[in-house]
């Protein structure tokens, strides 16, 4: 195991591509590995893994391409998810519990069930999202451990 | 609850992880949407499903399942139960759909215990009139 010391961090950083399906998931997987590696609790590296995964996903669903840094300190993770994608009208509405946009076929993978971005703010302790249609969305959240 | 009797329960295949079948599990989720998954994933949970594609094992992966039985006879790729042994989820693939194994699997953890609690329960009333 690898002891953060109290100045370091550690800097992860994906390039994410839309429709990426078979993918998906990839990037949250080895930011769960090196929290793992770290010695982070099992409970706050589950917080950050659904978190992650669910921002994953958001792109490679909703977006054509975007990119995921995960910064990780002594005290906490920051999970930053940036895309170049189409950007959402009314955040209060995606933000509701079953709102999804979704297609069927990704439903039928799995997917779009429209709990995303609750599972991502049920799972940080500091969330927050901005968008601009046409030019893309920014989530960010940060994970105390 | 212990894995091994889910799978006798079920009837199921063990697909890969026979060497964790004596891992205890406290809670059974059945999901065919993933979101739900990783909205209700607490403690040592299974996942039922009907979904066979890399995402689930992912899923599992992420949110710390320690195991999924496929449903209604489906069974995942030969590359997808490489890549959960290699993460170590334990696969298993039981031929009752979804209710069914819902239904069993709810009366095994549930019922069983409670009709033995009635039994002692019984035999200590009996046990006080005499
Ligand atoms: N990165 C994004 N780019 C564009 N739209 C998004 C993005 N993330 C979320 N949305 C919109 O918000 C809705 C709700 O998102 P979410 O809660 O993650 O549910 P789901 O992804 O299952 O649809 C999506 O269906 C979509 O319309
Ligand atoms: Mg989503």
């Amino acid at each position: 195991m690898i002891k953060l010391k109290d100045n370091q961090k550690i800097l992860l950083e994906f390039n994410l591509a839309g429709s990426a399906f078979d993918l998906a998931g990839e990037a949250s997987s080895k930011i769960k590995r090196v929290l793992q590696q770290i010695g982070v609790a099992t409970e706050v590296i589950r917080r950050i893994a659904i978190s992650s995964y669910e921002a994953e996903m958001n792109v490679i669903i909703h977006a054509c391409c975007g990119v995921m840094r995960a910064e990780i300190y002594p005290n906490r993770t920051e999970i930053q998810v940036e895309d170049q994608g189409p950007g959402i009208a009314d955040i209060a509405l995606a933000m509701q519990e079953g709102f999804s946009t979704a297609p069927d076929f990704v439903r039928e993978m799995g997917f779009g069930a429209g709990m995303g971005l609750p599972n991502m703010v049920r799972c940080s302790d500091q969330f927050d999202i901005q968008s601009q249609i046409g030019k893309g969305t920014t989530v960010l959240m940060v994970i105390n451990h | 609850m212990k894995l091994s009797e889910v799978v006798h329960t079920l009837q199921a295949e063990v697909l890969c992880g026979e060497e964790w079948l004596d891992c205890e599990i406290d809670t059974i989720c059945g999901a065919d949407l993933m979101s739900d998954v990783l909205a209700f994933a607490t403690g040592r949970t299974i996942l039922l499903t009907g979904l066979t594609n890399i995402q689930v094992v992912r899923t599992a992966f992420l949110s710390d399942l320690v195991g999924i039985v496929f449903i209604r006879g489906k069974k995942p790729g030969a590359d997808i139960i490489a890549m959960a042994a290699e993460k170590g989820i334990p696969l298993m693939a039981t031929a009752y759909p979804m209710y069914e194994a819902c239904g069993r699997l709810y009366f095994r953890q549930t019922q069983e215990p409670k009709r033995c609690g009635d039994q002692v329960e019984r035999q200590s009333k009996n046990f006080a009139r005499v």
